[in-house]
């Protein structure tokens, strides 16, 4: 409780940081986050824009969260994210079964392929004591060229493009993506106007996806015995030690299930919204991102859930004050940064809610 | 022997913003404070040097303000993590997402909606020496800088201090902080004279992609470098050689390299070397505390 | 020449009082000693003293009659107070000359620093007191003895008249204690005045001239050394009458459960500090092995308890050989362990009480079902134990942080006994507990000793060694030097010479 309300206190503060920005920069505040909330949630398009940006978030924010609860930092979401978007446009390319196979498969090939990856920096520390927060770094990078490698490989590689090949429509897990612009959709869909927007959008299935995640990480982390080891280990590494833990092993299994799940945002990202994986002059931030949801939700799987969709509705309806009021869209960042800030500086916040606290039991 | 001229010249070119940048991480980490949010210094001292250079049609006004630009996102990382003790590396993570978003947003209001600079006039750059940028000889000179200072002097003392055991600095008298604050503000004009030497000197203009983790190699060139400035140039000299590589064989037909593939080389020779230290850590006592 | 009084000086810790208007009065020239309990508020005063802590509202100092107001060490230090912190605070990569130097460096051109001309003097003060060091070596590479000579030399450096000294004894061998006492002689006779910070009272009979007692924060009075007995000050600081001595029959040995033999192991630096170690413990007996902190005991726990690798050498409980098994195999063996530092290695500091119980046995029956936790078993277990133990306050879902240090150690004691071990490891299991706590853990090691188990008792601390053991074992540098039965032990006049003789490294004839 205390956890979210400070958290809520770090968020109002950057919305008031970004505003003053805004303010300051000659560009009425009220008016753009006027603009931001009903771009945000005034017709039902936006808000599926909203889940559809929000998913990879929510995922990426669980990775760094279930790290963070075994006091391991996973910069690495980032690169963890491009070897899953990579593996599931791969695959999914490659493959040629049906979508009941093909989903799932493609699904499990990334999931493991980006938990192997995520799994190599918690084994580098393990083994070699290899700090994670900069190795994580490191690959980061060489997923980023790796990607970029493969982008231009022959026979993946779409020609005179930049991208690669899209994958197999058997891949997809975009709802209706045929049928709505099929002549029975359109039909359809001109009787229920709502619905309509709503699936205008490339909704999938990835948010049902990410919502199972936050329960399966959940479960771990607050019902099993070996969530307990690795809340041990993340706790005190000596005391998890002298009980008998193997905190080599733990360190590894974490950064594995952090790593599959910054996977999954990455393949869930390719096979319901992009449908290919670009080369890329820079990260795109989907792993970066996913730290500023987990330090928001305060390392929770439901606090994750709520942040990515906070985080979600801010990039989705940051970029609608550019075009109405000429106000860079990057106030944005501006704002995740200012929040992050805050929450890096619990102190200053604790002292706020206690003093509030006395005066409400003055009271 | 002119490709390795060329090969020499750019490698020293590609190291410089790499210098500036490390060289600060050196600082701010001897005495004890992690800066990962070298990155977002180095971008915003990139837009400042631009913006300045442009407005003030001199370069070196532009290189200044460019180390004032990073410098001032140095304050807040100072402030969290000295004066509120925050965990120092979610600060630093914030100062990137501020560095980027204020120098972007910063862009797009002086410059008409775009996310880039219009670019320089050659002749307003940083001007070149011998074929080599002005900020090359300075990144050179500020090496030896940083290491008299930080192995002979007073200040330097006290800074490596710090970082080793507060406690006792406290316990000397000292005023921690005092010295802490000193080495992150340091790191932060250095990164932002890091990346005004790309803005202003390398290229001529700002854009969002002109950074793009150089920051973050400038961290692993310091570990690279064992905490050490002489050790952690060589080690930039080392990642911008690789650098050049990618350019001088990007450049060749008959040469089947991808350089895709070379531009991971740094990276990988750093988790390689990170391995092979193995126990042996050479970082500040109390760095992170 | 600085004398020190204080009046009326309390010190709060949210609504905790570490301080309760003590008064204090040392004269110059004198060797001072403030005895008192761990926690009882010895080293708040001490930091009071340096500046380091600002007393509440009321309190005053006067440093030779005259009312300061001490701001910051930087003001003590400048007043002539010098202080040697318990934990030493040096910095370990620098050299002892710059250690020395640190905040008051001689300068020349640009900022540099006059080495030559620091050189020389400390040279000159560490002749003066026959201190023996070479000012360029580094503080990681030289003797704790050493070190602390260092601590000192950085007080007169800065021309302190007044020194402080905090435990002072703690960590040093008998040999560097004796060099120590000559020093500080040697201070006194200079005309400083000397503090010391200690709960050792041959330490205050051998050394100092007064003696403050400090209990629960309060100021009990000031004594006389010479006219007060051990037994006194003993009294006057735990508030009651103490038996120094534990209550315990004579040992009825059963068979051997526990055998050492040739253990070798390596420290972090990769060098072997473990050498062909052999020890054997039998059922019902207390095994105390005595020894200088650093001399291979940490490395020996370690490598017994599977974490640390063991380079050679055999380990066997019950005939089971358990040298090379993990962590946890060698715990289902049935060896248990208190480790030395309880809120670093012996608990979740911020789990639950109930969560601490089980940290080894969480994955097991009852405790979970196909790797899901059963809460109920967890609680169940728990009342058990609190019951048993007397773990106060009683409420499972505190989390051990907010604990006090003895119910701490109760929680791993009845943590490790729960398990049913043969053979249970106490490294220093009553570091840092009050004389209460101590007693309890002492009595409850008995019973476990004479329910048969055998006990393998590590403590630096030779009173408690020599009070608590049916057969002692000396360590030095990683090896057994000495073994001394029951009889010498209850018989020998000057045991603890006798012991202590062997513990700096002299050799059984």
């Amino acid at each position: 409780m205390k956890k979210f309300l400070l958290s809520l206190m770090c968020v109002i503060s950057g919305l008031l940081f970004g505003a003053l920005i805004l303010k300051l920069s000659g560009i009425p505040a009220f008016e753009a986050y006027n603009i931001m909330w009903n771009g945000a949630f005034s017709k039902p398009n936006y808000i599926a824009y909203i889940i559809i940006r929000s998913t990879p978030l929510i995922l990426t924010g669980l990775s760094v969260a279930f790290a963070f609860r075994t006091g391991l930092f996973n910069i690495g979401s980032e690169g963890q994210f491009i070897m899953g978007a990579l593996t599931a446009a791969y695959f999914g390319f490659i493959f040629h079964f049906n979508p009941w196979i093909q989903i799932p498969l493609v699904l499990g090939i990334s999931v493991m392929v980006s938990s192997l990856y995520g799994g190599l920096a918690g084994f580098m520390k393990a083994r070699f004591g290899v700090h994670e927060v900069i190795s994580t770094i490191m690959l980061n990078w060489i997923a980023l060229y790796f990607s970029n490698y493969m982008v231009m490989l022959e026979g993946f590689h779409k020609a005179n493009t930049e991208t690669s090949e899209f994958i197999q429509p058997s891949t997809s897990i975009t709802f209706l993506e045929n049928w709505k612009n099929s002549d029975a959709g359109t039909e359809w869909f001109s009787h229920h106007e709502f619905l309509s927007e709503f699936f205008r959008p490339p909704v999938n299935a990835g948010i049902f996806i990410a919502i199972i995640a936050v329960l399966f990480v959940w479960i771990i982390l607050t019902k099993t015995s070996f969530g307990f080891k690795l809340k041990a280990v993340g706790q005190s590494l000596e005391a998890a030690r002298y009980a008998g833990i193997n905190v080599n092993k733990k360190m590894t299994q974490s950064m594995m299930i952090a790593g599959g799940l910054s996977g999954l945002a990455g393949a869930t990202h390719v096979m319901g919204v992009s449908k290919n994986v670009a080369i890329l002059a820079a990260h795109e931030g989907y792993g970066f991102d996913g730290i500023a949801v987990s330090l928001i939700g305060s390392n929770s799987p439901f606090g994750a859930a709520i942040a990515g969709f906070f985080l979600g509705a801010l990039k989705y309806s940051g970029q609608k004050i550019q075009s109405a009021l000429e106000a860079p869209s990057e106030v944005i960042s501006i704002m995740i940064g200012a929040i992050i800030f805050f929450i890096a500086i619990p102190i200053v916040f604790e002292k706020l809610i206690n003093n509030f606290h006395k005066l409400w039991e003055k009271k | 022997m002119k490709d390795l001229i060329f090969l020499f010249s750019t490698t020293l070119m590609y190291s410089t913003p790499l210098i500036f940048t490390a060289l600060g991480g050196v600082l701010s980490e001897k005495t004890g404070i992690i800066n990962i949010g070298l990155e977002g210094m180095m971008t915003m001292g990139a837009f400042i040097a631009s913006l300045a250079a442009l407005k003030s049609g001199n370069p070196w006004i532009g290189l200044i303000a460019g180390g004032i630009g990073g410098l001032t996102l140095a304050i807040l990382h100072a402030l969290a993590s000295i004066k509120y003790k925050a965990n120092q590396v979610v600060s630093g993570m914030a100062i990137n997402f501020l560095g980027s978003g204020i120098a972007i947003f910063m862009c797009r209001l002086f410059f008409e909606g775009t996310s880039m600079t219009p670019p320089l006039e050659l002749d307003k750059k940083i001007p070149a020496f011998f074929g080599q940028y002005a900020t090359v000889y300075l990144a050179f000179f500020l090496t030896a800088l940083v290491w008299f200072v930080l192995t002979k002097t007073v200040l330097g003392l006290r800074m490596v201090s710090a970082g080793e055991h507060p406690k006792s600095t406290d316990a000397a008298g000292l005023n921690v902080s005092i010295y802490r604050s000193i080495g992150v503000l340091a790191s932060g004009f250095l990164a932002g004279l890091g990346g005004a030497s790309l803005s202003i000197a390398i290229v001529s203009n700002f854009r969002p992609t002109l950074i793009s983790g150089q920051g973050f190699i400038a961290i692993a060139a310091l570990i690279f470098g064992k905490w050490r400035p002489v050790q952690t140039a060589l080690a930039c000299l080392f990642f911008g050689l690789s650098q050049a590589l990618v350019i001088f064989l990007g450049g060749r037909e008959n040469i089947q390299i991808s350089s895709q593939l070379l531009s991971i080389l740094p990276y990988v020779l750093t988790i390689i070397v990170l391995v092979g230290f193995m126990g042996k850590t050479t970082a500040p006592s109390a760095l992170g505390e | 020449m600085l004398s020190l009084e204080l009046r009326n000086i309390s010190k709060t810790f949210g609504s905790f009082k570490a301080n309760d208007s003590i008064n204090l009065k040392v004269n110059s020239g004198e060797v001072h000693a403030i005895l008192g309990e761990n926690g009882a508020g010895k080293s708040t005063l001490m930091k009071i003293i340096f500046g380091l802590y600002q007393p509440d509202a009321g309190g005053e100092i006067y440093l030779n009659n005259e009312l300061v107001k001490i701001r910051s060490p930087r003001f003590a230090i400048r007043k002539g107070i010098g202080m040697v912190h318990q934990h030493f605070m040096l910095v370990r990569p620098f050299t002892i000359l710059q250690n020395i130097i640190l905040g008051i460096e001689p300068r020349s051109p640009f900022g540099m620093i006059d080495y030559k001309k620091a050189r020389a003097e400390v040279l000159k003060i560490s002749e003066n007191y026959n201190f023996n060091i070479d000012p360029d070596l580094k503080i990681e590479n030289i003797s704790v003895g050493m070190q602390q000579r260092v601590e000192i030399l950085k007080t007169l450096y800065r021309n302190a008249e007044l020194i402080i000294l905090d435990e002072p004894t703690a960590v040093l061998t008998p040999q560097e204690v004796i060099d120590f006492y000559r020093i500080v002689r040697n201070l006194k006779q200079d005309g400083k005045t000397i503090i010391i910070i200690t709960h050792k009272l041959h330490e205050i009979k051998e050394i100092a001239d007064r003696c403050t007692i400090i209990r629960k924060g309060q100021y009990i009075e000031t004594v006389d050394v010479r006219s007060t007995s051990e037994e006194e000050l003993a009294a006057k600081m735990v508030g009651r009458k103490v038996d120094l001595k534990i209550k315990k029959t004579i040992a009825i040995p059963g068979d051997v459960v526990f055998k050492i033999e040739n253990l070798n192991a390596l420290n972090d630096k990769q060098l072997p500090s473990v050498k062909n170690f052999n020890l054997s413990l039998k059922r019902g007996e207390i095994l105390g092995l005595a020894g200088i902190d650093g001399n291979g005991q940490s490395e020996l726990v370690e490598a017994l308890t599977g974490l640390r690798k063991i380079k050679s050498g055999s380990v066997k409980i019950n005939e089971k050989e358990i040298a090379q098994l993990t962590p946890k195999e060698i715990y289902e063996s049935k060896l248990a362990m208190i480790p030395e530092d309880r809120q670093r290695r012996g608990l979740v500091m911020d789990f639950k009480v109930k969560e601490n119980f089980v940290l080894q046995n969480i994955s097991k029956n009852p405790f979970s079902h196909y790797g899901f936790i059963i809460n109920r078993e967890l609680v169940k277990f728990s009342e058990t134990l609190m019951d048993r133990f007397d773990i106060r306050p009683r409420n499972i879902e505190l989390a051990a942080r907010n604990l006090s240090g003895g119910n701490q150690q109760k929680i791993i004691l009845a943590r490790e006994i729960a398990n049913n071990p043969d053979v249970l490891i106490a490294f220093q299991p009553t570091r840092g507990l009050d004389v209460g706590a101590i007693e309890y853990v002492h009595n409850e090691l008995v019973k476990l000793r004479d329910q048969g188990k055998a006990i393998l008792l590590i403590s630096y601390e030779l009173d408690e060694v020599i009070n608590l053991s049916d057969r002692i074992a000396v360590i030095v540098d990683g090896s057994v030097s000495a073994n001394i039965d029951y009889e010498t032990i209850t018989t020998h006049k000057n045991i603890k010479e006798h012991i202590g003789l062997f513990m700096a490294g002299g050799t059984s004839s």
